[in-house]
């Protein structure tokens, strides 16, 4: 996605020439350090863009997993320890344990889907704000 | 497992023949195909390929290494003899994705490069932390897999109409071996072609099916979960929750256990975080993350349709009677509604689900100790390549026997029920100590090890002393007596307390945390920047 317009620091693939060992199912040298050379981390950590974007995600995605979290363990709770409710038929022989727990599988998808909108509205253009600026400082 | 008394094969008196040239020609073919595929594409680097698998591709390769032999089997089988306590494994699955989605998989996939291990060392003391990291990816996988085996043996077992405890012994040992084999042979290459092509074909056949169930009962669900009451002797209990953890307060609670196991493990699982190294970048992992919610959402309410289906047509006390026990609940609704060639399908389905599963983690594990402990830890970096391949190998064929080993040991236990085991594992070992190291600033070295070591630590301990090991009528050793830990599962224990040691770890040793590193975690994590094979 967002291949519109590619940001300054496009990653130089095959360019570590180094890859000269054999591997065992294709499996490469170690992961590289994010290095102490490289981008100024510090400053971008810094920076009030990055502070704002991180507040932004921290904001959605708090309240997020502790509303999944809280629905999952209400879910498990009620199964556990409320059978009887979960048994009260509400037509045919679908009960309320059955609808509450296709509603597990909505309520997943819906995080799902709200995560995504927001993730591609409020954080990827401000990533790539951030990946433009910090641009130089590619190793 | 069965009773003595010798039944008449679920399988009526069609000789094994048929199903038998079905399945392996099935089987033969995926793997042929797999294989054109894979030496069609670029092969190079499987893990590094970082930029060869688009999101969607990938999230069908997630979706295929994650509906293993557990969600496909285990969950229809339990809840074929279960009823609604089966559903609430795939609940617990599914939930657990969106910890991959909102917390995990766009920050792994921009910190590290292959393993779980980069991420973790990211900001600490290499390589204590990737031996630890090294330790509990061996555990889970070896854990994970023993449940795989015992699936493929009762598949098989199955299919050849296998009763005795020593010849279905023997038939995973068999199989074991013939699935070491093929990763030694084939290794990586093709294993995620292996998985994309299982996925679909798993995907395209539990959908048929389910529908094809809803049709007979004229797309009336309510009709095929009366069938299923009639042909279980639970009756009505089978559609409310209870029917195999509400007899008393201390199953209650296992449930409990189990199901914070189960939304908590997934994050932690090595073969699963590794996929995530597959993709270009951070969007298109957080895409192929909704493209296996979405897949596995399907899947499971098909699996919802098939456990009842196989309630109702094959009945379960032949599914309890038949080799395999209730792993064999979907097999054998195959075979009910379109004979030996969908059987043989099913099974050559189940078949590759297995080996693609078992390809994928022996090579997850035995890569992470091979790179992360020997040539990190042991050759402090110095490893020489050839020598580095060689204790791969090795280590996947000590995890190829030590899973099969395992396998005849608790043979005969409902796979999904074997998979919970494993995610706690992964979710005492890994998860506290991921989730710490991306947002909690002062966590350090110390708090890892002690989080990784006190969370696999008391998991396995607790589990070694639990009703699955001994004391009870179906335990791995029922004539010894050891256990005093009560829950099957033990991750209401050892979660929070990997947790809880990941805590006391870091405060034992304050201001040994480099805010620095923090920092270049933070906005890596976040944007990407700094990591050499981010491609946009």
């Amino acid at each position: 996605m967002s291949n519109t317009t590619p940001p300054p620091l496009r990653a130089r693939h095959g360019e570590r020439s180094e890859k000269t060992h054999a591997s065992f199912g294709g499996i490469e040298k170690s992961a590289a350090r994010g290095g102490k050379t490289g981008p100024d981390f510090a400053g971008i950590a810094g920076s009030a863009e990055f502070g704002e974007l991180r507040s932004r995600l921290k904001r959605f995605v708090l309240p997020m997993t502790v509303l999944f979290l809280a629905l999952y363990l209400g879910y498990v709770l009620l199964a556990a320890y409320a059978p009887d409710f979960m048994a009260e038929p509400v037509f045919g022989n679908i009960n309320v344990g059955l609808l509450f727990g296709v509603g597990q599988f909505v309520s997943t998808l819906l995080i799902t889907t709200l995560y995504v909108k927001f993730a591609e509205r409020r954080v990827d253009p401000e990533v790539d704000k951030l990946r433009e600026t910090a641009g130089g400082g590619q190793p | 497992m069965n009773t003595l008394a010798q039944q008449q094969s679920p399988l009526g008196d069609t000789s094994p023949v048929v199903n038998i040239s079905v399945f392996a020609g099935l089987i033969l073919l995926t793997l042929l195909i797999a294989y054109r595929a894979s030496s069609s594409g670029n092969t190079s680097d499987y893990f590094a390929a970082g930029g060869t698998f688009s999101g969607a591709q990938n999230g069908v390769a997630l979706s295929g290494d994650f509906l293993s032999a557990a969600s496909f089997l285990g969950i229809a089988g339990a809840i074929a003899v279960h009823g609604y306590d089966g559903f609430l494994y795939s609940i617990g699955f599914l939930v657990a994705w969106l910890v991959n989605l909102l917390l995990v998989a766009e920050r792994l996939r921009n910190t590290g490069r292959f393993t779980m291990g980069d991420v973790l060392s990211f900001r600490m003391r290499r390589r204590p932390v990737r031996a630890a990291a090294a330790v509990s990816t061996l555990f889970i996988t070896i854990a994970y897999m023993v449940a795989q085996m015992a699936g493929a043996g009762d598949l098989v077992a199955l299919l050849l109409d296998i009763r005795s405890g020593t010849g279905q012994a023997l038939v995973i040992a068999v199989v074991g071996v013939v699935m070491v084999f093929y990763v030694l042979i084939g290794g990586m290459k093709g294993t995620t072609w292996v998985q994309i092509l299982k996925a679909v074909m798993l995907l395209l056949s539990v959908a048929l099916i389910t529908l094809f169930l809803l049709g007979k009962f004229g797309f009336n669900f309510s009709s095929l979960m009366q069938r299923a009451a009639e042909n279980n002797p639970l009756g009505e209990r089978l559609f409310a929750p209870g029917a195999q953890y509400g007899e008393s307060a201390l199953t209650k609670l296992d449930f409990v256990s189990l199901s914070m196991a189960l939304v908590l493990g997934v994050a932690g699982l090595p073969h699963v975080l590794m996929r995530f190294y597959t993709v270009p970048n951070s969007r298109e992992a957080r895409r192929s993350v909704v493209w296996a919610t979405w897949l596995m959402s399907l899947f499971y309410l098909c699996t919802l349709v098939i456990g009842f289906g196989a309630a109702a047509l094959v009945g379960t006390e032949t599914i309890n009677n038949a080799p395999g026990g209730e792993n064999s609940a979907a097999p054998l609704l195959a075979y009910e509604i379109g004979g030996t060639v969908l059987l043989g399908v099913i099974s050559a389905v189940a078949f590759a689900t297995i080996l693609a599963v078992v390809a994928g983690l022996t090579l997850t594990a035995s890569a992470s100790f091979a790179h992360d402990f020997y040539a990190n830890v042991i050759r402090g970096g110095k490893a020489d390549p050839a020598s580095e391949v060689r204790v791969a190998r090795i280590t996947a064929m000590v995890i190829g026997v030590a899973a099969i080993l395992g396998g005849i040991l608790v043979n005969g236990q409902n796979i999904a029920f074997l998979v919970g085991l494993a995610f706690a594992i992964a979710a005492s070992a890994n998860l506290s100590t991921l989730v710490f190291t991306l947002f909690w600033k002062r966590f350090n070295t110390s708090g890892t090890l002690w989080g990784m070591y006190g969370g696999l630590g008391s998991c396995l301990l607790l589990m070694l002393f639990s009703p699955v090991f001994s004391g009870s009528a179906d335990s791995v050793f029922p004539s010894v007596d050891f256990s005093f830990f009560p829950l099957s599962n033990p991750g209401l224990v050892s979660i929070p307390m990997s947790f809880l040691c990941g805590v006391i770890g870091t405060l034992v040793r304050p201001r040994s945390a480099d805010p620095e590193d923090f920092d270049a975690m933070k906005v890596r994590s976040l944007t990407g920047i700094g990591s050499r094979d981010v491609v946009y």
